[in-house]
């Protein structure tokens, strides 16, 4: 007999207490908690900026100075200089200035000699101040955002959905997901958390209005 | 139960509880540690959850997810094997620890490479594959910074969230300042105990493995069987790194870890962070479903464990422990842990939920003083989000010890017809109440200074060493249900 066949059949006999007939949903599962826990008619965006400066990111609202104008902004403060993009990132976002772009292939040594990543985001979480990352257009390989020590991540203000839920509801779980709610951190010291371990130690995240901002190019 | 073949879970040789507790309690280091952190996660634990005003509803629908699960355990496997293959992946069945050790060794084998860099993981600690892998010439380094603490330093996890929790700034320093040089990059000369400093330390000792590793081995915290969906929770992005870099990852997993629809994660991506670390949620949860082209690794393999599962899922009060995400919120809270830290229990699965898995897993006569490291006080119940009765379950296992002991000494004692009793008792409201009403006047006439001392007859031997404080005028469940009604 396989382990797969002796496994599900030690599995079965313990089983025994459980009716033949019972089917999964004859186990009822209460679903009574919210949907969401923002309060209705909420400001998501005013919510997810309070929230993902808990984990000590910064959150730019590029208003009337234009997108590509507040991304040149916050890189020039940062002081980065080489930076990864992804393919399908639209063009008339890249901001004007003295950057070098570098584009697909990147391999991993490639991507280790860069200073950043500036990316689109899939969705954002207001309640838990998360962004979500699905590998689609403008948002690159998962090791874009992950190599290079800083992230600077777009995202649209119509983009964000109230609470976990609704989240995943809205994401494919078919393409590779990354969850992000802040830099990368440890509480490994004593319980206490320090910001910076592994991933990039820098997440900068700039909110557009959804009227001005160009989609990405598939 | 039949007499299991080894299943890990238990570091052989180690000294049953009451004695390693006794040990503990006199490293005065070890308790400061201890208190420090676990105070520390409690608050934020209880103002995480304490955030969410249908916290109660979750922690329901959470419990009865894993109930659903449990009761159709086969089904969802077989579902989540077409599901994960469908997607690119492979899927491995492991009855045992040897499997399991013999399956990824292979499949290493086959990569050629002899070095594989590893995601914390609660499952491979228990069929201790590292010490395996090192037998076959292939190193395993660990990427989670509390594991890396715990390797270099030669030492054995107390936590399941937080291995190195018995260790303060100061001694990972010296660890690091010792032991980095003789694994990889050495630790910066000049390295201070500043946690910040630490954290780069431990960055720029692993960045070098994470970007040539060819193979890494993680666990997982969730498999969805819809859609064949892995899911890691982590913090530090090391978990990333060797879920996206290498060519080659193999997953291990306990099969209990499967949750039927991609929906229910929901609930699960609600409890675990703000249980675990007292997040809104943790910085970085990784899902991925088989093999994407030219995004991560190009081979994919989940190999799937029993080890003593399938054993707990045939008692029918006992499995319930199999609903447990590994959040820790028990060990925090629990007045033991806090005191005796996790080595006293002799598992890679310490505290109350350690006290009740790991007896279970490894075989009751493995583990047999455990289910009686408790106090039975009810805090870890209140913490766990998915309403693991662990009180309950130590008094049935108790039961259980008790009774394989008197049916080898074949008398009955003191301590078996308590333990029957309490297991009773605890397993039913009405009862306990009672219990604690008859208890109250009892202890009362016997009680000198509102403590009882030592007892006559049967009881002395328990109550030798412990003190005893009577049982108050009113149980806090009676005052509880007075004062809420109250309150309304
Ligand atoms: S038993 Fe409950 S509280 Fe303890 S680790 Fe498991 S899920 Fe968390």
């Amino acid at each position: 007999m396989t382990s797969r066949d002796a496994i599900l059949r030690r599995i079965a006999a313990a089983l025994a207490d459980v009716p033949a007939d019972e089917s999964p949903d004859d186990v009822p599962v209460p679903r009574d908690y919210r949907r969401s826990h923002t309060s209705p008619g909420g400001d998501l965006v005013a919510l997810f900026t309070e929230r993902v400066r808990d984990y000590r990111a910064t959150v730019t609202h590029a208003g009337r100075a234009g997108l590509a104008a507040t991304l040149a902004a916050v890189l020039t403060t940062r002081g980065v200089r080489n930076l990864a993009l992804p393919d399908g990132f639209p063009s008339g976002l890249i901001p004007p200035g003295d950057w070098q772009w570098h584009r697909e292939p990147l391999d991993v040594p490639s991507l280790d000699a860069l200073d950043g990543t500036l990316t689109l985001a899939a969705a954002g979480i207001a309640i838990t101040g998360t962004l979500v990352l699905d590998a689609g257009p403008g948002q690159g390989r998962r090791a874009l955002t992950l190599v290079p020590d800083y992230h600077l991540c777009v995202i649209r203000a119509d983009q964000f959905a109230a609470d976990v839920p609704d989240a995943l509801a809205r994401l494919d779980p078919s393409r590779p997901l990354t969850f992000i709610s802040g830099p990368s951190a440890t509480s490994d010291i004593e319980l206490d958390r320090v910001e910076g371990v592994h991933g990039p130690r820098v997440l900068d995240v700039v909110i557009a209005d959804p009227s001005d901002t160009p989609r990405e190019q598939p | 139960m039949t007499a299991p073949t080894d299943r890990g879970v238990v570091w052989l040789g180690s000294p049953t509880f009451p004695d390693a507790a006794r040990t503990a309690l006199l490293d005065t280091q070890l308790r400061a540690n201890l208190k420090r952190a676990t105070t520390t996660i409690r608050a934020k634990r209880h103002a995480a959850a304490t955030e969410l005003d249908d916290w109660e509803a979750l922690r329901d629908s959470a419990a009865a997810i894993k109930r659903r699960t449990a009761r159709h355990l086969g089904r969802y496997l077989v579902q989540l094997e077409q599901t994960v293959t469908a997607a690119g992946g492979i899927v491995h069945w492991a009855g045992d620890a040897a499997e399991a050790n013999r399956i990824v060794t292979d499949l290493i084998r086959e990569t050629g490479e002899t070095e594989v860099v590893k995601v914390k993981s609660m499952v491979t600690q228990e069929i201790g594959l590292n010490e395996h892998l090192l037998d076959a010439g292939i190193t395993a380094y660990e990427t989670d910074l509390a594991e890396l603490i715990v390797q270099l330093g030669d030492d054995r996890p107390s936590h399941i969230l937080v291995p190195a929790i018995h260790r303060n700034r100061t001694e990972i320093r010296d660890i690091f300042a010792a032991e980095m040089g003789r694994w990889g990059r050495p630790a910066p000369e000049d390295l201070t105990d500043d946690p910040a400093e630490l954290a780069e330390a431990a960055r720029q000792h692993l960045r070098h493995k994470f970007l040539t590793a060819k193979v890494a081995v993680s666990g997982a915290n969730f498999a969805v069987a819809d859609t064949g969906t892995l899911v890691v929770v982590e913090s530090e992005g090391n978990g990333r790194m060797c879920l996206t870099l290498p060519e080659t990852l193999i997953t291990v997993m306990g099969v209990e870890k499967v949750v039927p629809t991609w929906s229910d994660l929901e609930v699960f991506l609600q409890l675990l962070p703000r249980s675990a670390t007292g997040e809104r949620m943790n910085p970085y949860t990784s899902t991925w479903t088989g093999i994407t082209d030219g995004d991560g690794p190009s081979r994919f393999h989940l190999v799937l464990l029993d080890n003593g599962r399938t054993d707990t899922l045939a008692d029918t009060v006992g499995r319930e422990a199999l609903a447990c995400i590994r959040c820790s919120a028990c060990l925090n809270v629990c007045p033991v842990f806090e005191r005796t830290g996790g080595h006293a229990y002799g598992s890679v699965y310490p505290g109350p939920i350690g006290a009740v898995l790991t007896p279970q897993l490894a075989g009751i006569d493995r583990a047999a003083t455990l289910p009686f490291a408790s106090t039975l006080c009810g805090a870890c119940y209140d913490a766990c989000p998915v309403k693991i009765d662990i009180p309950a379950l130590l008094a049935h296992l108790r039961a259980g010890v008790v009774e394989s002991e008197r049916a080898r000494r074949r008398l009955p004692t003191a301590e078996a017809m308590t333990m029957t009793a309490a297991a009773t008792v605890l397993g039913s409201p009405a009862l306990f109440d009672a219990a604690q009403k008859a208890g109250s006047l009892g202890s009362r006439a016997i009680a000198r200074d509102g403590r009882i001392g030592r007892l006559p007859g049967p009881l002395r031997g328990w109550s030798a060493t412990r003190d005893t404080p009577a049982l108050p005028a009113e149980s806090f469940r009676s005052w509880w249900r007075k004062n809420r009604d109250s309150d309304r």
